[in-house]
C-alpha cells in the first residue's frame, strides 16, 4: 500500500500502482496514469474505460474477448490503444481493480 | 409428484443425480437427467494417453452405471430450456417440466472460435488433449515424432482443467527425455497469463519447475490465429511463435444449449452466486460445475466441493427456508511433474495454495506445493476415487471447505 499524486491529488494504490478507492478517479486522474505510461487518452480510451467501468459497477468480470464484443473497439484495436497488458493496463488507468485472472 | 431436472450426466450432474435421490422422497420427488451421451469420460486421464500410460479404456464407462436406482435417464438431446415456463424442450418436440433445475452442462473446446485452428493440419500436427479424439492423435503422432518445436499453447481464460497444459509440457519433457531426444525437442509454453499461473507462490513454484526442465515460457500471448500453412501462431499485439507441433487449449465455452436459452454470458457460462450456487436470474435452478461462472477453476474438484454447499442449499430450497450453506471456491489438484512425481494445489476463493501437508497437519501424505512421488501415487489413484466414490456419492476423507489445517502460512 502506498500513496500516489495523481493531478494534484493524492491517491492510496496498492503494491502494483491500481488505485483502492475507485470512485475517487476522474479523468484528470487517468490522463495523470497514462502519461505516466506515455499513452495520450483519446476519445476512444475513454470510452473503453467507460464501458470496463460499467461492467465492474454492475459486478461483471472483465475480459478481452467481452470489449471486442463490445462494439466499441475489436480486440486489436484495444491492444492498440492500451499496449503490451490492455486489460491490467486499461483498468489501472482506469482506476479498477486488477481484473482477477480466474484459471 | 414434484420434479427435479438435472442437464448433463457427467461429473456434476451425476453427483447430484445420486445426492438428491438420496435426500428426497421417491414418493414426492421424480427427479430426471438428461444427456446426449451415453459416455462417461475421466478426463483427467486424457493428459496420460498421448504419453501411453493410459488408453481409452482406462477412461471410459458408461454413464447409466453411476445413475442411481430411482432417477430416470433419457439420453436425448435438449433444444433449450425455457426457463420462465419451467420446461424443458427437447429437439424431438417432447417437453418436461420441473419444480427445480440443476444445469450441469459443463464446458467444452471451441477450436472454431480461432481462426486458423481447425483447418486442414488439424490433428495433422495441430492436436488438443482435451478431447479422447484428440488425445489419441497426439499419441500416435508422437509415436514417431523424431523432434522439433513443441509448443503447448493457452487461447483463453477461463478453462477447464487449468493445471493440465503445465502437466502436459512436464509429462512430454520426461516422455522425450525417457526416449532419448529430449535435446531434439524444444519445448515451449505459451499463456495469455503474465506468468506460469495467477497466484504469486503457485506461479513462483510452476514457473522455477518450467526452467529447470528447459521450458521456455511466453506469457502475455494471447493468440488471435493460427496460420497452419506455414506453422505459425499469431497473437493480437503482433508477436508470433512458430511450431512444428502444436498442442492446444482451445477456446473454452459453455454448451450451445445454455446460448440458446438465453441463460449464458458471452462464453455461455451461466451467471450464478458463487456462494449459494444458484442462478442469478432463476430462483429455481442451480448450476454446478464447468457450466456456471463462479469465479473457481473449472475442475471436478470444485464441483465435488461445491456440490455439498448446492445439496444444503436445494433441500432448504426445496422446504422454502432460507439458504444457509455458503460454497467457499475450495479446489484441489494435483498437478503431474514427471519422472514419477507430482505437485498438490490446495486453495479457495480467498486463499492461494499454500506449502504444507494435506489433508493432516505434519504427516499429509500428500505434499503441498512441494514435488513427491507420493502425491504422484494419489494422483493415479484419484481415478479409482473418482469412478468408486466422487461420482457415487460415496464420502471422502477431506473437508468440503477448505481447511487451513496443515498449511504453512509466512
Amino acid at each position: 500500500m502506498a500513496q500516489k499524486t495523481y493531478a494534484g491529488i493524492v491517491l492510496e494504490v496498492n503494491e502494483e500502482g491500481y488505485m483502492l478507492e475507485k470512485n475517487q478517479w476522474t479523468k484528470e486522474i487517468a490522463k495523470a496514469i497514462a502519461q505516466e505510461e506515455n499513452i495520450e487518452l483519446t476519445e476512444k480510451h475513454f470510452e473503453v474505460i467507460e464501458f470496463l467501468r460499467d461492467r465492474v459497477a454492475k459486478g461483471e468480470g472483465l475480459t478481452i474477448r467481452s470489449i471486442g464484443k463490445s462494439g466499441i473497439v475489436d480486440i486489436k484495436g484495444f491492444y492498440g490503444l492500451f499496449p503490451g497488458a490492455p486489460l491490467k493496463l486499461a483498468t489501472r488507468i482506469g482506476g479498477l481493480p486488477k481484473p482477477v485472472s480466474c484459471v | 409428484m414434484k420434479k427435479i431436472i438435472i442437464v448433463g450426466a457427467g461429473t456434476a450432474g451425476t453427483m447430484m443425480a445420486n445426492k438428491l435421490r438420496k435426500s428426497l422422497s421417491k414418493k414426492e420427488w421424480e427427479i430426471t437427467i438428461f444427456d446426449k451421451y451415453r459416455t462417461h469420460y475421466y478426463q483427467p486421464g486424457f493428459l496420460f494417453i498421448p504419453f501411453g500410460t493410459y488408453t481409452q479404456k482406462d477412461v471410459i464407462k458408461q454413464k447409466a452405471v453411476f445413475i442411481p436406482n430411482g432417477v430416470n435417464i433419457i439420453y436425448a438431446e435438449i433444444d433449450r430450456i425455457d426457463a420462465d415456463q419451467n420446461k424443458v424442450l427437447l429437439t424431438d418436440g417432447k417437453e418436461y417440466s420441473y419444480d427445480f433445475l440443476v444445469i450441469a452442462t459443463g464446458c467444452q473446446t471451441k477450436p472454431e472460435e480461432t481462426p486458423g485452428l481447425k483447418e486442414a493440419n488439424w490433428y495433422k500436427n495441430i492436436f488438443d488433449f482435451y478431447t479422447i479424439e484428440g488425445a489419441v492423435a497426439l499419441h500416435a503422432f508422437f509415436k514417431d515424432w523424431q523432434g522439433g518445436r513443441l509448443v503447448m499453447t493457452i487461447t483463453e481464460l477461463p478453462f477447464k482443467c487449468p493445471v493440465a497444459p503445465l502437466e502436459f509440457v512436464f509429462l512430454a519433457d520426461a516422455y522425450f527425455t525417457k526416449r532419448g531426444i529430449r535435446d531434439k525437442v524444444e519445448i515451449i509454453f505459451t499463456t495469455p497469463m503474465s506468468g506460469a499461473f495467477t497466484k504469486p507462490k503457485a506461479t513462483a513454484m510452476l514457473g522455477r519447475l518450467l526452467s529447470e526442465k528447459n521450458i521456455k515460457l511466453i506469457p502475455d500471448f494471447y493468440v488471435e490465429s493460427v496460420d497452419s500453412e506455414n506453422n505459425v501462431i499469431h497473437s493480437y499485439d503482433g508477436k508470433e511463435v512458430a511450431y512444428d507441433c502444436l498442442t492446444i487449449v482451445p477456446v473454452n465455452m459453455g454448451d450451445e444449449v445454455i446460448a440458446r436459452s438465453g441463460l449464458g454470458d458471452d462464453l455461455n457460462f451461466v451467471p450464478t452466486d458463487k456462494n449459494t450456487l444458484r442462478s442469478i436470474a432463476h430462483e429455481n435452478i442451480f448450476v454446478l460445475g464447468d457450466a456456471s461462472n463462479i469465479p473457481a477453476s473449472k475442475a471436478g474438484s470444485v464441483a465435488h466441493f461445491a456440490s455439498e454447499a448446492l445439496i444444503g442449499n436445494m433441500l432448504e430450497a426445496i422446504n422454502g427456508k432460507p439458504m444457509s450453506h455458503s460454497f467457499d471456491g475450495h479446489a484441489n489438484c494435483y498437478i503431474e511433474t514427471g519422472f514419477g512425481k507430482a505437485s498438490l494445489i490446495d486453495f479457495n476463493y480467498t486463499t492461494e495454495p499454500l506449502p504444507g501437508k494435506y489433508p493432516v497437519p505434519l504427516v499429509g501424505p500428500f505434499t503441498l506445493l512441494g514435488n513427491s512421488c507420493i502425491n504422484h501415487l494419489g494422483k493415479l489413484a484419484f481415478k479409482t476415487m473418482y469412478w468408486e466414490f466422487l461420482l457415487k456419492d460415496r464420502k471422502l476423507p477431506v473437508s468440503n471447505n477448505m481447511s487451513m489445517a496443515g498449511k504453512i502460512k509466512d
